[in-house]
């Protein structure tokens, strides 16, 4: 069967899909909480002030959250998912726990862009890996999140100069 | 790049140098058939595209770990009446009431079963409730035009809403959006994860408008056009609409479902 084609989210999207706590997967000041952060940059190196971000990660120990709840967060449940808009100057970020995994699964969304994209954005220091042993050492490191005071940082170049690795899985049309 | 567009108090007919729908249309019948199932990300008619499209080739990879399964979500997350956008406000809405339903299945065919859609969309004069949305044409006050629901056991969803209004937009001169509803859609898999856009049967603006036909092969292209289908319509009250989607395959094996 053909899958249905993407089509961009368009200019409006604040108004469908951002929420209250969407980038907050575990509430500001979590003993153990991190911010994972970035700025989105155009061709130009310009911020992108209309883009979506979306995580999906493991939680601490490694596992897959099967938990519900992510637009209505309770507080206490770790629900592994959150989305966030970016501002002005192409800024997003999360609070969210360091997965037990290597990676956070990251969606990419904005204005301008005709359909999703899909990276990962892998803890500092990885060991062996399939998919960024593969890759040549500059585009290797568009992937790797960079370690902070509070955090870590992951930026997203769209395109251009250190052009961020985007993915595509088998039997998905390009 | 983004302020040679931004020609909002501009009288157009003054401006000697912009590019017209004539302009577009060429570029637009360019391209067809130049990509595959899916959107072009390099689609120059569609001229935000130009700094925001990646140059280089997507990174074929096998899913992993948390790429095998998608986020859950439930009734935590979704009340029961935010599938209805037309009882969000004291008064009914103004526009052409209509019910939207339809399947999420897999790229093997299987259901998606509860989980969240999400859409939004202009009101019927074609405004949407957004503050970068300067259109002149009038908000309703009793329409906000974004609703969320889960699909059932069978992997069905089901709005009711109204049916946008066509609206302007800064691309070129006199550019101007086919009626649509923006989706939002996920699978069982991350790697399913879709946004798109549903249209109306018979849209005459189909033909010049550079976002739908930056799917340049006809055939996937129809897979974004609703169909109307009198059996969903209710007597003296709404018409209705059918649109059923296709994600892409899904990675896990059966063993790792159960
Ligand atoms: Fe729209």
């Amino acid at each position: 069967m053909t899958s249905a084609p993407g089509q961009t989210v368009g200019p409006f999207f604040h108004l469908g899909l951002p929420f209250d706590g969407g980038n907050l997967l575990v509430p500001p000041g979590h003993p153990q909480g991190v911010r994972l952060h970035g700025r989105v940059f155009d061709g130009e190196g310009n911020g992108v002030p209309d883009a979506l971000i979306e995580i999906w990660q493991t939680d601490p120990s490694g596992r897959v959250p099967r938990e519900t709840g992510s637009i209505r967060r309770d507080g206490y449940t770790f629900t592994g998912w959150g989305r966030a808009q970016t501002d002005d100057g192409g800024h997003y970020w999360f609070s969210t726990l360091l997965p037990g995994s290597p990676f956070f699964a990251v969606t990419v969304f904005a204005r301008g862009l005709t359909d999703r994209l899909f990276t990962r954005a892998y803890l500092p220091d990885p060991g062996p890996d399939a998919l960024l042993d593969g890759l040549e050492p500059a585009r290797r490191a568009t992937l790797i999140t960079t370690r902070e005071e509070h955090g870590l940082l992951f930026d997203i170049h769209l395109q251009g100069e250190g052009e961020t690795v985007f993915l595509s899985y088998p039997g998905q049309a390009r | 790049m983004e302020g040679k567009y931004r020609l909002a108090a501009l009288d157009w007919s003054s401006v000697a140098n912009v590019t017209t729908q004539a302009d577009i249309n060429r570029e637009i019948e360019e391209l067809r058939g130049s990509g595959g199932p899916q959107p072009r990300l390099d689609y120059p008619p569609y001229r935000s595209s130009v700094l925001r499209h990646p140059t280089r080739e997507k990174h074929l990879v096998d899913p992993e770990g948390v790429e095998l399964w998608a986020p859950c979500f439930g009734h935590a997350d979704v009340g029961g009446t935010e599938s209805d956008l037309t009882i969000q406000h004291a008064g009914e809405p103004l526009g052409e009431r209509i019910v939207v339903t339809g399947r999420v299945v897999d790229g093997e065919g299987r259901p998606v079963r509860n989980q969240l859609v999400e859409i939004w969309q202009a009101n019927a004069s074609g405004r949407y409730w957004h503050q970068r949305d300067q259109h002149p044409a009038p908000l309703d006050p009793n329409f906000t035009g974004a609703g969320r629901c889960l699909t059932d056991g069978d992997g069905v969803y089901t709005f009711q809403t109204i049916r946008p209004g066509a609206y302007p937009w800064r691309n070129h001169v006199n550019a101007w959006r086919p009626a649509h509803i923006h989706f939002s859609l996920f699978g069982t898999d991350f790697t399913q994860r879709l946004v798109t856009q549903m249209y109306f049967p018979g849209d005459p603006l189909f033909d010049q408008d550079p976002i739908y036909q930056s799917v340049t092969d006809q055939k996937a292209r129809d897979l974004l056009v609703a169909a109307y289908d009198h059996s969903l319509t209710t007597p003296e009250y709404r018409l209705g609409y059918r649109w059923d989607i296709v994600l892409s395959g899904t990675h896990r094996t059966p063993l790792e479902d159960s």
